[in-house]
């Protein structure tokens, strides 16, 4: 199987300057793979995604996309003009248009059926989100690209967000490449983490990353959290189960008020 | 029919209300106010530069509203703050159009004219250019139609679809350059942007997609039209602010309605 996208000694700078937001970063997923992007502010994940897609000029090193690779892209914090009149209907028609049907049943699909008839500006964050996602669905993509999109969610609603991400990949097949911040959730929805700042600090399963040095270094006491999450795996399973709900194995040693962010 | 001055003034004032609606709403959603109001007091200078040269008025408007929106388009790209940028060069543009219409010594009389407009004095020449040029920008704002919303609504959700949003903010502009030349006859360099923005802002409380704001700004700017030319005929007002007066008016009354 080859790469959707692969990137070698991909090199970016911030616009206008010669300083390197990234520099030397290879990366590569493969079909139906999650991949998660985390790393502290200002450690060049939205850089990484926009030179991926070819967005933003490299500095050097170069990228390879497979020919004809469909992507649904959801943008970080997509600010809408409020002075634009816009339903959903008419959002998920931009700018190639789909058929009411189609339409109907994307935002269906990402559990958002009905909205159609509302205003953009109307929606709550979650349900703004869920449309960006049926909106991205549309293409049938071999990829999607999510960049923090969990931003302004509270808790029920992340971890919903990412059910239904799992959900959306196991239908479609799709690849999923994420930034994120919710390391928690992350770590359990992901098949591999790639851990950024300003370079590739360390990268692999949600399992190694967690225990890796470099890692731990980064985020300090909310990658505890994340270590403790695979301690535990054998006690108990998180799945589906909004934190503190679970009953705690014997010899349970971690408790949830530590990673709260 | 075409003979009589008044039905002329219509026609012109049509068709340029039938294109300032849908790109008058463009520069509601982008927030280009600021920007159509430089390109719009630039076109003064244009008129000085086309009666010094013995070129068409409509040639020399639109050379300087195109050297004007492309200048500010640069600025902007190049960071500058937008709002303090803009209102420095339009208003500058105004000055330095008025100073130098001031060396045309036949300019000097029909001023007003060039400022407030003079759609009274529409002939058929003018009205041949002024559908052309509006049938024109509107089959372009058609054409690119789905490629201008997306680009205006995100940026970003449009550079994802493979559309390069410097392009469509381009195409805009130069829209604006043919309109504000345009519309020099008809409402006057200073009355341009409200031709553009008072019908959209009308229209957008009632419209529910990016369509229906456009076609509704068409038809209030069209009303608007009629509307001041016959109130200017009746109670003998200057033709221009009339028109724009009643567009105002339309604005006025789409808010109380909104609100009841």
């Amino acid at each position: 199987m080859s790469a959707l996208i692969s990137s070698s000694a991909l090199t970016v700078h911030r616009p206008g300057t010669s300083e390197p937001v990234l520099a030397q970063v290879d990366f590569r997923i493969q079909p139906g793979e999650i991949v998660t992007v985390v790393g502290p502010n200002g450690s060049g994940k939205s850089s990484l995604i926009r030179a991926l897609l070819g967005h933003m000029p490299l500095a050097s090193g170069r990228v390879v996309r497979k020919r004809g690779l469909r992507i649904g892209y959801v943008p970080q914090r997509v600010q809408l003009d409020t002075a634009i009149p816009m339903t959903v209907r008419r959002f998920l028609s931009l700018p190639t248009r789909v058929t009411d049907a189609q339409a109907e049943a994307a935002l269906a699909r990402t559990g958002v059926a009905g909205l159609g008839a509302r205003q953009l500006t109307q929606l709550s964050g979650g349900q703004f989100q869920r449309v960006l996602l049926a909106r991205a669905l549309l293409s049938d993509p071999h990829l999607l690209v999510l960049d923090e999109p969990t931003q302004g969610l509270d808790q029920p609603g992340i971890v919903a967000f990412y059910q239904l991400i799992e959900e959306v990949r196991r239908q479609t097949g799709a690849a999923v490449l994420m930034v994120s911040h919710d390391l928690l959730v992350v770590m359990r929805s992901s098949d591999r983490v790639v851990c950024l700042n300003g370079h590739v600090c360390c990268e692999g399963t949600p399992q190694h990353v967690s225990t890796a040095p470099e890692y731990r270094a980064l985020f300090g006491a909310e990658a505890q959290g994340t270590l403790a999450l695979y301690r535990h795996r054998h006690d108990h399973d998180h799945d589906l189960m909004p934190a503190g709900a679970h009953v705690h194995g014997p010899g349970c040693g971690h408790d949830h008020t530590a990673p709260r962010r | 029919m075409l003979d009589d001055f008044f039905t002329r003034a219509v026609l012109a004032g049509l068709g340029l209300a039938l294109v300032a609606g849908p790109l008058g709403s463009f520069v509601v959603w982008r927030r280009m106010a600021y920007f159509g109001d430089s390109t719009a007091h630039a076109a003064i200078l244009g008129v000085a530069f086309a009666l010094a040269f013995d070129i068409s008025i409509y040639a020399g408007t639109l050379a300087v509203a195109v050297s004007m929106a492309c200048l500010v388009s640069a600025l902007v790209a190049r960071g500058q703050a937008m709002d303090t940028m803009l209102g420095v060069l339009s208003h500058s543009a105004l000055a330095l159009g008025l100073v130098a219409i001031s060396f045309v010594p036949q300019a000097r009389s029909d001023l007003g004219g060039y400022l407030f407009g003079d759609i009274l004095a529409v002939g058929r020449s003018d009205l041949v250019l002024i559908w052309t040029g509006a049938a024109l920008v509107l089959g372009v704002l058609i054409l690119r139609w789905q490629r201008l919303v997306t680009s205006s609504l995100n940026e970003e959700l449009a550079m994802a679809a493979g559309i390069d949003p410097r392009v469509e903010r381009l195409v805009l502009s130069l829209a604006l350059a043919v309109v504000v030349a345009l519309a020099i006859r008809v409402v006057g360099s200073l009355l341009i942007s409200a031709m553009l923005i008072v019908p959209a802002a009308a229209a957008r409380g009632w419209a529910r997609t990016p369509e229906r704001m456009a076609a509704g700004a068409a038809l209030i700017a069209a009303a608007s039209v009629i509307l001041g030319l016959w109130s200017s005929l009746r109670l003998d007002t200057p033709a221009g602010p009339s028109i724009v007066t009643a567009a105002a008016m339309f604005f006025v009354l789409s808010q109380a309605l909104r609100r009841g």
